[in-house]
Formats: structure tokens, C-alpha cells, sequence
């Protein structure tokens, strides 16, 4: 009830008591978005139900989507190409491996219409709207889960044995993928409001996702063909996370007798320092996201005006 | 006293747009006609409001009300001068709160209660007041798509006059609303009078403001062109008239 706010008739109120005199969007802000938890809480479950509303499978597309890209590759790749023959257990490299990349082009996607799609509150309510590419996220994070409950099953299924770097490598890989996709969804969501090209340009560099990261082809082949300008191609955060995750799952699925074949042939299955690269790559990231949240604050003061 | 809005000598300007694809800008270019075109929504606007006054924002339509509401509210931030506020904020901008057309009114209520600050208990504790308040009956559990304005708006105050806050926004809240519910927000307005928060009242009833508050702001065009007495403020405004008492009659027939 409003009655049980008790403000002293004014006049009778010293200023010391009351709070400070301040501009209304002071709050505003990335951090601002995990002080506000039930309000963040609430967007991400209404996002999970818009995300697939009106559609009878609803939630089954998160899983419909990338296991019908899984067997794609794998038909494709693995059983037309025959690349599976130099890469032991494949389809769990190529399940890791998508688990990410897919991740990654959801929170994008996702995140870079998620300003233009809640216009109704953006232009009328006064919160942090960092608030609705953070819920896409955490969306694309939530969906992550099962993913991952079926590739450990799987793993099991071919023998794994999980170990301590490969449960850091986890958590390393999909903290990189998601503070990289908040990154590009801030920055996207906002320049969106402005050009709607910015959504279709998104579509288009995550074709790239797929073919810049070992999914489709080993790390070793990487290695092999560009020897020591490998070093290059694991600039690219993604690709790190990609390795790292398989360093979580496949690779405790390839037998050390197996691993010692390929070690013996001249492959280099992992890069050497992976877990540098990989806490290189998330302070990239973090570099990145700060960035990101700089221009956000920048572009949202046109937001509200040009939606 | 303390002061609870400080607007200084704020600017909004936004930009019309006369092309927008790549085609149109160029070809615009190419007969040298301007291709954007901008103005000054509210233009350089200085004004204190003291904790505890209730004060009439008028104008006619176009003048900037909503959009200095906006600045104050902190869904918009000035391009120039500074908006400062004290405490919460909670309120209408242009008769309805932002909502999800395609989310129920429950679900729209929760949402909003969260967005102006409300937690879960808090929430909990008050939801069942504003429903009563909102006074909607089954219509809650229908998408807001299918709502009328009225509704909307009976939904939006409902949600914001239960928030703890210690200035409170109200941009033509009866101009959609229903005569039970206008006097029943009138009611409401009058207790945020005598507890001491801040009030700002946009309206075009000169009735309504005569009633509710001790000061009126008149925006021209963006700018400032009257603050003071209400009486004056309406007069300057020529809302006094004498046909324009007649349609005033009731609480306000606004718009």
C-alpha cells in the first residue's frame, strides 16, 4: 500500500535524512543488471516462453536445432568426407564442439533483436537495458544445459575419464563464450534500434562461426596446415573455446594408446599453453564486453526516441 | 526544503528523419536535399520542484510534457543540462506503463511492479491490493493486447501508486479512465498531496489541476513559458475560457 511509506512533511525533513539528489539513470549500467535479480529473474523466464511462443514444440527446437545440424556434419563431414578416420570419436568432437558454437549464435541472434523486440518497455519504463541482452544470455545459457547432460552421457558412452584441467577448460570455454556473446548482443542490440541492417549482418558472421572454429575439422589439421601460424588462429576467442571445450570432453574420450598413435604420426591434438590461451582469451573478452558496455551507454541515449 | 526534481537548462533534440534506406539517403544526397532534419523537443528548461508540491505540468499537445517526463522518469537522458531527482520514481508516462502486448495482465502487472523497483515480497505483499485497485476482474488473464486504454491505464496506475516511492508521475492518467476510477484516482493523488511526496500532474483538465495542485508548469513549443500560480498558469494558457468550463464540468474530460 502506498500508506506505508512514511515521508516527513516537507519542510519538517532535513536533507541529511533523504537520499541524494541524483540524475534518475544513475543506476543504469551492466553491474546495475545483477543488483536488480527478481527483475532479471522475471525477464529471463519470459524470454524462455517468447523465445518459441505460438509454436507446439516449443522448447524441443533447442534441441531439434543442433542434433539436426549434429547428423548433418556428421553425414556430411564425417561420413561423405570421411574425415572421421583421422579424428577417434568425432561425433563427440563435432557435439562439443556445436554445443558452443551454437550457444554463441543463439545469445547473438537472440540478443541482438532484444532491444527492438521489448520496444514496448524500452520506451516507456526507466530500467537498465543492458537487462534484455543479459536475459538472452542466460537464456542461451539455460538451454545450454541439456546439451551438455547429453554429450557427458555420450562421453560415458565412449569411455571418458574427466580430470581436473579438463573441468577448468569447461568452465574457461563457456565463460568465454558468453561474456563474448553479451558483448556482441549489447553492441548489436543497441546499433540495431538504429539500422535494422545490423540484425541481418549478424546472420551473416555467424556463417563465419562454424568454419572459424575446430568443428568441422580437427585442431590437429590446423596445426598441421598453417604449423606455426596456428599460433593465429587461436586469436580468435571462440576457437579457444571450442578447444578448450573438447579438451573437456573429447579428448578424455580418446584412449591413451589412441592419443599416443597420433602423437607418434606428428600431431599435435591440443596446443601447447591451452590454458593460457584460454585465460587470455576470456580477458580479451572482458576487454571486449567493457567496450561494448562504453558504446551501449553511448547509443541508448537515442534509444527510447528512435524505436 | 529540500529539493526533490532539479531540471537545469535541459535540451532534448530529435531528429525527424525524412530517409531512411540506403537508396532514398543517396538520392537525397544527389539533389542536395537535407537528409535529416532536427529539433529541439524541450529547450533549454530550468526548474526546482521542492519535496512535497504537487505542481501541473501543462501544454498543449506536441509542447514536450511527455518527453520531459521521460527525462525525469530516467527513461531519457537530457543531450544537454542535467535532470537530478531524489528517491524513487514511480508513475505514468503518456496514460499507460510500458507493456507486453502479448503477456497476460498478471504476467504485465509482476513485470512492471519488478521494473519499478518492487521485490518478490514486496510484491506478494501488495499484489492482491492492486488488483482490487485495478479492478479488472477476468480481464487480468487476458493478453494486454486485447485491453483498451482505459484499461491499460486502470493497470498501469494500479501498479505504480502501490510502489514505495517519493515522487510520483501521473502524465494523463484520467484522460482514459472510467468516472469511478478517475475519482478514485483523484482520491489517491490527494493522499500523495497530504503525505508530502512530489506530485507531478500532466493534464489538460483545468479542473483537475485546480484541484490538485498549488503551481502549474506551462511548456510552449519546448520551452518554459509559464511557472507560478495555478490560476495564472491556466489563464496564461487560455484553458479558462468559458466553454472550456463547460466540457471541464466533470473531473476533467480530458484530451
Amino acid at each position: 500500500m502506498a500508506e506505508t511509506t512514511t515521508i516527513e512533511p516537507a519542510g519538517a525533513a532535513e536533507p541529511e535524512d533523504l537520499p541524494p539528489l541524483r540524475p534518475p539513470t544513475a543506476d543504469n549500467g551492466l553491474f546495475a543488471v545483477f543488483h536488480r535479480r527478481y527483475l532479471l529473474r522475471l525477464l529471463v523466464r519470459r524470454e524462455i516462453s517468447a523465445r518459441y511462443q505460438g509454436s507446439f514444440l516449443g522448447l524441443m527446437w533447442s534441441y531439434i536445432n543442433p542434433l539436426t545440424q549434429f547428423f548433418m556434419y556428421w553425414f556430411v563431414i564425417g561420413f561423405l568426407f570421411q574425415l572421421h578416420k583421422d579424428v577417434p570419436n568425432f561425433p563427440i568432437h563435432l557435439f562439443s564442439a556445436l554445443i558452443l558454437v551454437h550457444f554463441f549464435v543463439e545469445t547473438f541472434n537472440a540478443g541482438t533483436a532484444a532491444i527492438v523486440r521489448n520496444r514496448a518497455l524500452v520506451v516507456k519504463m526507466a530500467m537498465p537495458r543492458e537487462m534484455f541482452p543479459v536475459a538472452t544470455m542466460l537464456v542461451s545459457l539455460y538451454h545450454v544445459v541439456p546439451q551438455v547432460v547429453i554429450l557427458v552421457l555420450a562421453s560415458v558412452a565412449s569411455g571418458w575419464h574427466p580430470d581436473l584441467t579438463g573441468a577448468v577448460a569447461l568452465v574457461l570455454a563457456l565463460l568465454i563464450i558468453a561474456t563474448i556473446g553479451l558483448s556482441g548482443a549489447l553492441l548489436f542490440s543497441a546499433a540495431n534500434v538504429f539500422y535494422r541492417d545490423f540484425g541481418k549482418a549478424v546472420n551473416v558472421m555467424t556463417h563465419f562461426v562454424r568454419f572459424g572454429v575446430p568443428m568441422m575439422y580437427p585442431y590437429m589439421m590446423v596445426h598441421e596446415r598453417f604449423g606455426r601460424f596456428a599460433d593465429y588462429y587461436l586469436i580468435n576467442p571462440l576457437a579457444d573455446a571450442v578447444v578448450l571445450f573438447q579438451r573437456a570432453f573429447w579428448l578424455g574420450t580418446v584412449s591413451d594408446s589412441e592419443q599416443a598413435r597420433l602423437a607418434a604420426d606428428g600431431k599435435q591434438i591440443m596446443p601447447d599453453h591451452l590454458l593460457t590461451y584460454g585465460a587470455l582469451a576470456l580477458l580479451g573478452c572482458l576487454v571486449l564486453l567493457a567496450i561494448s558496455q562504453m558504446v551501449f551507454s553511448k547509443l541508448e541515449n537515442k534509444i527510447p526516441e528512435r524505436l | 526544503m529540500a529539493a526533490s526534481i532539479v531540471v537545469d537548462n535541459v535540451v532534448k533534440e530529435f531528429t525527424l528523419r525524412y530517409h531512411r534506406t540506403f537508396k532514398e539517403v543517396t538520392v537525397a544526397k544527389a539533389r542536395g536535399k537535407a537528409t535529416s532534419d532536427k529539433f529541439n523537443a524541450i529547450d533549454g528548461v530550468s526548474f526546482t520542484i521542492e519535496q512535497g508540491e504537487s505542481v501541473g505540468l501543462m501544454g498543449l499537445n506536441g509542447s514536450g510534457k511527455s518527453t520531459l517526463l521521460k527525462m525525469i522518469n530516467g527513461v531519457m537522458r537530457p543531450d544537454k543540462g542535467s535532470v537530478l531527482t531524489r528517491g524513487r520514481i514511480a508513475g505514468l508516462i503518456a496514460t499507460g506503463a510500458g507493456f507486453h502486448p502479448q503477456l497476460s495482465g498478471e504476467e504485465n502487472l509482476v513485470l512492471n511492479a519488478a521494473i519499478l523497483g518492487m521485490d518478490e515480497q514486496e510484491l506478494n505483499r501488495k499484489y492482491d491490493d492492486i488488483v482490487a485497485f485495478a479492478d479488472l476482474g477476468r480481464t487480468l488473464a487476458a493478453p494486454v493486447g486485447y485491453y483498451s486504454s482505459g484499461q491499460k491505464a486502470r493497470l498501469g496506475f494500479s501498479v505504480a501508486i502501490h510502489v514505495d516511492y517519493d515522487i510520483f508521475l501521473a502524465d494523463e492518467v484520467l484522460a482514459v479512465g472510467d468516472k469511478p476510477f478517475r475519482q478514485k484516482c483523484i482520491q489517491r493523488m490527494k493522499e500523495i498531496k497530504t503525505s508530502g511526496r512530489t506530485l507531478v500532474f500532466v493534464s489538460h483538465s483545468a479542473g483537475s489541476v485546480k484541484r490538485m495542485c498549488d503551481r502549474v508548469l506551462v511548456l510552449e513549443k519546448g520551452r518554459l513559458g509559464f511557472d507560478g500560480e495555478t490560476e495564472a498558469g491556466i489563464h496564461y494558457l487560455r484553458y479558462d475560457s468559458k466553454d472550456e468550463e463547460e466540457v471541464d464540468e466533470e473531473i476533467g474530460n480530458d484530451i
